[in-house]
């Protein structure tokens, strides 16, 4: 896969990764990550003022699996739909042969009623590798610019 | 028009709640008045936000904008944050730092301590406009709140009448605060959560232990928090303040699954995480208490879940809407690995924590319920009616009773239904 193949699977993993949340397919979302990732779903009044708090942070694909099955199992969260929107992606190859990857989002929630309300707005930077052709995220940052979380944060951003 | 002492107490040891306390715009209204700009002392921030002359945030007391800043004296200070001229916002920034306050709309200025320094065109141009000869730009002062600090905690109050901060918080909230601000402490950072309910669902939620695990089924399923442990509830002399606490290990498994038979729950014993790093508890002070929830009226809550720390602030937005302000602490001796671990169990609360994101949804729930039920009331006897004192058991409610006991005080309804 030549540079511009790889930027195209780049590409065509972020849109996997929103169309999987969407479909509440999150045992499948899981396994676009790398088993060292790092997952966080920062505001960005925080990453301006400097300080280091997330609202979610995962280091290892294990923490990620925990979250999907704790939502599964033990958490009693707001029932409803996500439909991202995903703006243009911005990649780079890094010298390493990773790829840096950033984009606009919004991320809608409705309600079981059908009632609809933006949740959150920001941007996503990302880091991916390749592994035997794969891309997979190694790093998956979502920065906010909605700082107050709406009623909870139960599914991924 | 119904108003605070129109409410209906059907029960005089505040076992039964008026749901109309939660609904009314007029009641809000009057809440504004007796309760935030009354004799309380409201939460602001913590001093280690503003450590510097100058540094500023700004923050909301119910509904009203203030702005906290650090004089040149050392001293704190805190303003309604509004131009004295016309009424414009004077600080639109959550935080940062200032040597005058200079509002945009005409450029008046205010020092540190909220004297106003300077206006443009005093004297107009060329002898004409300007502010007439008698305009004595001294007397005009940003209107200010009396600010105390306890450990670094810093209150403010609106009202002369408000006693001093140390008798308002009593002898049980001062031991809190000094046993987890027993040293310098370091911000983490912020979370916020905007919740569609009353400001006082969210004060009930926090002083109710009984949900905990009810609601909050991962703390039962990797038992965290069980309503078995040892544990208790402390109050002030006035039972407007609570401290839950519980000590984990200490939990009975087979009295736990007793219990959650016949509920829709998934109680587990053997369900494990893959990543169990965020439910270590360092133990980090000479008790053993391992989780704290310390609720001051009206608008704050300071947590410590295990290693997880930080203050709510509670900001109300009209009588249906309020926004939490979490602000995340360690202390300046972590090292880099209990720095991360903090962060780590950061996941465990906030709006999107695993033991805690129900929260907003019940207070939701609630509210849009029972709109149309404003005639009814709450039933709260868990735990036990009559006497609202301090015990040694999580399965209760009883400091819910509390807080509903002094803002009827507060809102001057016995006074009121008296006359
Ligand atoms: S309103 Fe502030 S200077 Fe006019
Ligand atoms: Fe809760």
């Amino acid at each position: 896969m030549g540079a511009s193949g790889e930027r195209d699977a780049v590409v065509a993993l972020m849109i996997d990764y929103v169309h999987l949340i969407d479909e509440d397919r999150l045992e499948d979302w899981v396994e676009l990550f790398t088993d060292d990732c790092t997952y966080k779903i920062l505001s960005r009044e925080n990453v301006d003022a400097g300080y280091p708090l997330e609202l979610l942070s995962c280091h290892n694909k294990g923490m990620l699996r925990d979250r999907v099955v704790s939502l599964r199992e033990a958490n009693l969260y707001n029932l409803h739909t996500d439909k991202h929107v995903l703006g243009m992606v911005r990649t780079n190859q890094e010298s390493d042969g990773a790829w840096t990857a950033q984009a606009n989002f919004s991320v809608y929630q409705s309600t079981l009623d059908g009632e609809s309300d933006l949740f959150a707005v920001g941007t996503y930077r990302d880091r991916v590798v390749f592994d035997d052709g794969r891309p997979l995220f190694a790093e998956k940052i979502v920065v906010n610019d909605t700082f107050a979380v709406a009623r909870m944060l139960s599914t991924p951003i | 028009m119904p108003t605070a002492m129109s409410l209906e107490w059907p029960t005089d040891d505040f076992s039964r709640i008026p749901f109309a306390a939660y609904l009314d715009e007029d009641i809000y209204v009057e809440e504004q008045e007796r309760i935030f700009r009354g004799p309380v002392w409201s939460y602001l921030a913590l001093e280690a936000e503003i450590p510097n002359t100058g540094d500023f945030i700004t923050t909301y007391v119910g509904d009203t904008p203030v702005l906290v800043n650090r004089q040149r004296d050392g001293q704190v200070s805190a303003f309604v944050n509004r131009c004295m001229h016309r009424g414009s916002m004077l600080k639109r920034e959550c935080r940062g730092n200032a040597t005058m306050h200079t509002c945009l709309y005409h450029q008046w200025a205010y020092d540190l301590t909220g004297q106003l320094r300077a206006v443009p065109f005093a004297k107009g141009h060329m002898g004409r406009g300007g502010l007439p000869p008698d305009f004595d730009i001294k007397s005009v002062k940003l209107t200010s709140m009396r600010v105390e600090s306890y450990q670094g905690v810093l209150f403010g109050t609106f009202s002369d009448e408000t006693e001093p901060l140390v008798d308002y918080l009593g002898d049980n909230v001062r031991a809190e605060l000094d046993r987890v601000f027993n040293r310098p402490i370091s911000l983490l950072g912020y979370q916020r959560q905007r919740i569609l309910g009353n400001w006082k669902l969210y004060n009930d939620n926090v002083r109710d232990p009984n949900h905990g695990a009810l609601l909050h089924m991962f703390h039962a399923t990797f038992g965290l928090y069980r309503p078995t442990q040892r544990g208790g509830v402390k109050m002030d002399d006035r039972h407007r303040h609570n401290i839950s606490y519980s000590m984990m290990g200490t939990s009975d498994d087979e009295a736990d699954a007793e219990a959650f038979a016949g509920t829709q729950k998934v109680f587990d014993k053997g369900f494990r995480l893959e990543d169990p790093s965020m439910l270590q508890y360092d133990k980090e002070y000479p008790d053993d208490v391992s989780l704290t929830i310390l609720s001051i009226f009206p608008n704050m809550v300071m947590q410590q879940i295990t290693n997880s720390l930080c203050t709510r602030q509670i900001q109300t937005r009209g009588p249906g809407e309020l926004e939490l302000y979490w602000t995340y602490f360690g202390y300046e001796d972590d090292d880099e690995k209990m720095t991360q671990h903090r962060l780590n169990q950061a996941n465990l609360v906030g709006p999107g924590g695993l033991i805690s994101m129900e929260d907003g949804e019940a207070v939701e729930m609630v509210h849009r319920a029972v709109k149309r039920e404003q005639d009814e009331h709450g039933i709260v006897e868990i735990g036990g009616k009559g006497e609202i004192a301090d015990h040694d058991y999580l399965v209760t409610e009883i400091p819910i009773r509390g807080f509903w006991s002094y803002y009827y005080d507060l809102m001057g309804i016995e006074a009121e239904q008296a006359a």
